[in-house]
């Protein structure tokens, strides 16, 4: 079976019945294994302990802008290509990348208290993260507005697309800019900077929440696909309804 | 004349008209500049420190209620159909509409910015050069507010989508509109390197912004 077999929806969700519950599988392990190596990572020199905020706080700040990829990713599908699912996949995964930006933003800001002295400064990275979230909102707006899904689906491609200008802005704001918020240590020219003993837990949490995201992504399709049939036999029993 | 001058005289003419909405956009503007005062207190300090700001967060919420008129009255009477169908390109159409927009709605703001600035207790400096910020990233938030209302054109009752999906795309031109104003007085940093980017940014937003608008007009009126 071909990849392009999954474009078909009954197909998709024939095969996707058989692997969510490896994928939740695969899941809780990554977290036990993730959470395990987190509890166990030294403590840092000067921040003790409240470095492992970082565990959670960097792999949420990575979903957040895969999450906004992925759905770039859809919007081409649906304008260039007209990939059946390509909707579908954006219009799911836009309210799991709004939590995790908000999980971003509230772990960033419970450490920001202790370390930095305040909840929030309006440096570049923490406004540029706040505009996603915000941009989060407004897709999910836009698919509410628009009573078919199809047109609904077109509508938020192009503003996803418009969007995506934000990731790159996001990931350099703190090389353009003189910012508060640590500068990139994993993701660089160069190397990771950061320790192995932080390292690998981190790069750990981060699979747990890649196939966390993954897990409820697709969970997600398949409730959007089940809702629009629903939604197309309601308009059809309308339709024949005695006296329409 | 061709199609595309043709469009371009008659939303000028539509919005110059009675009902046609140009200068309330002024008003609107003017109103909230004197409530400023009302809200944070009249010490003459204070204003001029966040004058330049407060004109540009006008300018915003003025441009974005201004957005209405753009293509919602004529999606309602069908010319946006005909314009749809029309032999000239949709985006060059949709340009034309956009800067047609602009002089109506951002050129007066620019002009009654100095007079503002009265009101602000901003120096004539100070007032020169928020307008002239305003005059190179007016057109950017026109073309970005374009772009909302394409995707929300087709919506009977759009209520505040259409600001809530312009608004985060709109906050670079904000942060280097202020930027700019203040240089212009305060600056370490040169007027220079703001205001090229305000540039760069409407320069960017016209391509963007059009051909966006072109694509959702394409795909939401089928």
């Amino acid at each position: 079976m071909a990849l392009i077999d999954l474009a078909n929806p009954s197909r998709f969700l024939n095969f996707t019945e058989r692997v969510l519950p490896w994928l939740a599988g695969a899941t809780v392990i990554g977290f036990a294994l993730g959470l395990s190596q987190a509890y166990n990572a030294p403590d840092d020199y000067q921040q003790g302990a409240t470095v492992k905020i970082m565990f959670i706080h960097v792999p949420s700040a990575w979903l957040a802008m895969f999450g906004w990829a992925l759905m770039s990713a859809a919007a081409l599908g649906t304008l260039v290509w007209r990939h059946p699912l390509a909707d579908v996949a954006a219009k799911s995964a836009a309210p799991i990348g709004a939590a995790f930006t908000l999980i971003c933003l509230i772990t960033g800001s419970l450490w920001g208290r202790p370390m930095w002295g305040t909840y929030w400064v309006w440096d570049a990275r923490l406004t540029s993260v706040l505009v996603l979230f915000l941009m989060y909102l407004g897709v999910i707006a836009l698919h509410r507005a628009v009573e078919d899904p199809t047109r609904a689906g077109r509508a938020a491609a192009i503003l996803t697309l418009v969007g995506a200008i934000n990731l790159p802005i996001i990931k350099f704001s703190v090389d353009w800019w003189n910012t508060l918020h640590q500068g990139a240590s994993v993701l660089r020219l160069g190397g990771s900077t950061v320790y192995p003993t932080i390292l690998v837990p981190l790069l750990d949490m981060a699979v747990a929440f890649t196939l966390l995201f993954v897990t409820l992504h697709l969970a997600a399709m398949r409730n959007e696909i089940l809702r629009r049939r629903v939604r197309t036999l309601r308009l059809m029993q309308a339709q024949s309804a005695p006296g329409s | 004349m061709s199609a595309l001058s043709a469009l371009f005289m008659r939303d000028l003419r539509l919005a110059v008209r009675v009902g046609g909405g140009a200068l309330i956009g002024v008003l609107f503007f003017v109103i909230v500049v004197i409530l400023v005062p009302f809200a944070i207190g009249p010490d003459p300090n204070l204003l001029a420190r966040i004058g330049p700001a407060i004109l540009w967060l006008d300018a915003l919420l003025a441009s974005l209620l201004a957005l209405d008129r753009l293509l919602a009255a004529d999606y309602e009477d069908g010319s946006l159909d005909l314009i749809l169908t029309g032999q000239s390109a949709l985006e060059l159409a949709v340009a034309a509409k956009a800067i047609a927009h602009w002089l109506t709605t951002g050129l007066p703001l620019i002009i009654a910015t100095p007079l503002l600035g009265l009101f602000l207790n901003l120096e004539w400096r100070t007032s020169a050069a928020v307008a002239l910020t305003l005059l190179a990233g007016t057109p950017a938030l026109t073309f970005i507010g374009l772009i909302g209302a394409a995707l929300s054109v087709a919506l009977r009752r759009g209520g505040l989508l259409l600001p809530v999906l312009v608004l985060p795309l709109t906050v670079p031109v904000l942060i280097f509109g202020v930027a700019a104003s203040n240089a212009a007085i305060v600056g370490p940093l040169p007027f220079g390197t703001p205001f090229t980017i305000l540039c760069a940014l409407t320069l960017l937003s016209s391509v963007v912004g059009v051909v966006a608008a072109a694509t959702a007009l394409r795909h939401g009126l089928e």
